[in-house]
């Protein structure tokens, strides 16, 4: 009998293991999940939950519902893998052996990486959206929000879905106009980065959506310090941007155990393959989602086509051959931008967000860089796929790899 | 892929200006390109810069503010001191590597 053991009951996670285990005979091969609870969070629906739009009971599953027949799922707090053993020791003694691993245990925000931030006014007047309770401490807050700067902020890249704290602006300010508070809030967006996005075309995209409404955009901002009795933010170069409201992104780290098992970077994410999401240290270690350290986008999306690959490609590793399918970093987000439309942006390690139209099965073409409400609607059906659809590892009719087809390339020079 | 002249050097760039070829790089050159952006270089600047290329010589890409204070020991503060208001860029600019990837 072999082990699979995989960290993380998340969305990596439980795709991997749901996909592997119709694919390993079950004579050969047990295979076992952890993780710490057994809630499973719809991360991309917290989004909505400070407009009211999601509560609680529309992002939040059993983990055990998701976990196929024949996975074991075990509850508990990891201490620490031990590679050279081929073992994983949990907080309460227990121990996991394994003849392969898989460390999905994602990315956290981390304010208490940030001095200041988890102060006094942490959920009084600065907040953050990408954890369930603070998403829902951000509803009431808005409620009472009737002028002053609302000023929303990312801490340092890389963060998990690069352009929630975009569509979180887009949606304050659509949101803010419906109830006729918009001329009284002064919005502004704060960006350790020197534009609204990584890759030029988007960004120049976005960065003119900003303006639209009216947005004013802080580059190049490194915070170092929350001064949460003036409610200041601090750079490193002795910038100062004072807020009655901050939404803050903290910075994003991978697990602790990571680390105290020696298998992290400085952000205790694990040094992969881009390609083939194997450790660079361990021959029967893998990375997957967001806990690797691979240049793309941390985003379920990318979870998802890596997932594909990393399936065929493991099932060739544990026979001793080699890995043909190399993962090209695809990423496909829908990015919300307030009036019930969204845009659609997909895009790799090589080619940045396009303009165009992306093909999809049934629904017809959907369009690229470009506010539509059948990409809103997109968004909000994929809830619905990815509770059914996705997590269960049933398999979706979109290509892992990214596409050129209806992507229109020379834009710029046109 | 541009080229450009520094010094009588021929090097290529990327359309911001980036060198491509990390091996075109000496440290005349890199004395020559904080020139450009009006950066006289001191030993701390070298001290960043070496580490910036040893990083990248061994990881296959630019490293991070966080990487250069965490693995390389200089705090950020003094990067910002060193190459004002964009020390990433500057830094990589400067030691003739790609612009940091940042975000993806």
């Amino acid at each position: 009998m072999r082990n699979l053991l995989v960290l993380g009951a998340g969305t990596a996670g439980t795709m991997a293991a749901n996909k592997l285990r119709r694919r390993l005979d079950d004579r050969d091969w047990t295979i076992t999940v952890v993780d710490r609870d057994d809630e499973h969070h719809y991360q991309p629906g917290y989004l909505f939950i400070p407009f009211g739009t999601y509560d609680r009971d529309d992002v939040v599953r059993t983990r055990h519902h998701f976990v196929a027949d024949g996975i074991r799922l075990v509850l508990g707090e990891i201490d620490r893998v031990e590679p050279e053993a081929g073992l994983v020791r949990l907080e309460d003694g227990r121990t996991l052996p394994y003849d392969y691993l898989v460390i999905a245990t994602g990315t956290t925000p981390r304010p208490d990486q940030t001095p200041g931030m988890l102060g006094p006014e942490w959920r009084k007047s600065i907040f953050d959206f990408y954890t369930l309770d603070g998403a829902e401490a951000l509803a009431d807050a808005l409620l009472e929000l009737d002028h002053g700067r609302l000023v929303v902020h990312i801490t340092e890249m890389p963060i998990k879905c690069p352009v929630a704290p975009l569509e979180f602006t887009f949606l304050a300010d659509d949101w803010l106009s419906e109830r006729g508070l918009r001329q009284n809030v002064e919005l502004v967006f704060v960006t350790p980065l020197d534009g609204p996005f990584t890759r030029p075309i988007a960004s120049a995209r976005l960065g003119a959506m900003l303006e639209d409404r009216n947005i004013v955009v802080e580059s190049d901002f490194m915070l170092e310090r929350i001064d949460a009795e003036n409610r200041t933010l601090v750079s490193y170069d002795e910038r100062e941007i004072p807020f009655d409201l901050l939404v803050t992104v903290p910075v994003n780290m991978g697990a602790d155990f990571v680390a105290r098992s020696g298998l992290g970077d400085e952000l205790n994410y694990v040094p992969v393959d881009k390609h083939t999401l194997l450790s660079t240290k361990y021959p029967n270690i893998f990375a997957l989602g967001d806990a690797s350290d691979i240049p793309a986008s941390k985003a379920g999306s990318v979870a998802h086509f890596a997932c594909e690959v990393f399936v065929e490609n493991f099932l060739k590793h544990i026979d001793g051959l080699p890995m043909t399918v190399a993962f090209d970093g695809h990423a496909n987000c829908f990015v919300e931008s307030g009036d019930d439309r969204a845009l659609l942006i997909d895009f790799n390690y090589e080619t940045e967000p396009l303009p165009g139209k992306y093909p999809v099965p049934v629904v017809g073409p959907l369009s690229l860089l470009e506010e539509t409400r059948a990409n809103h609607l997109g968004k909000l059906a994929f809830r619905h796929v990815y509770w059914n659809v996705l997590l269960p590892g049933r398999p979706v009719p979109l290509p892992s790899h990214m596409s050129m087809a209806g992507k229109h390339v020379h834009t710029k020079e046109e | 892929m541009p080229t450009t002249t520094i010094d009588g050097h021929e090097i290529h760039v990327d359309a911001e200006g980036f060198m491509t070829d990390p091996e075109e790089w000496t440290e005349v050159l890199g004395k020559s390109l904080a020139h450009q952006i009006g950066i006289e270089l001191t030993d701390e600047h070298w001290r960043a810069i070496r580490f910036l290329r040893s990083d990248f010589h061994e990881q296959g890409e630019t490293a991070t503010l966080r990487r250069i204070s965490v693995v390389g020991g200089i705090p950020t503060k003094q990067l910002f001191e060193l190459f004002p208001q964009k020390p990433a860029k500057k830094l990589a600019y400067v030691a003739g590597l790609p612009k940091p990837h940042g975000c993806v």
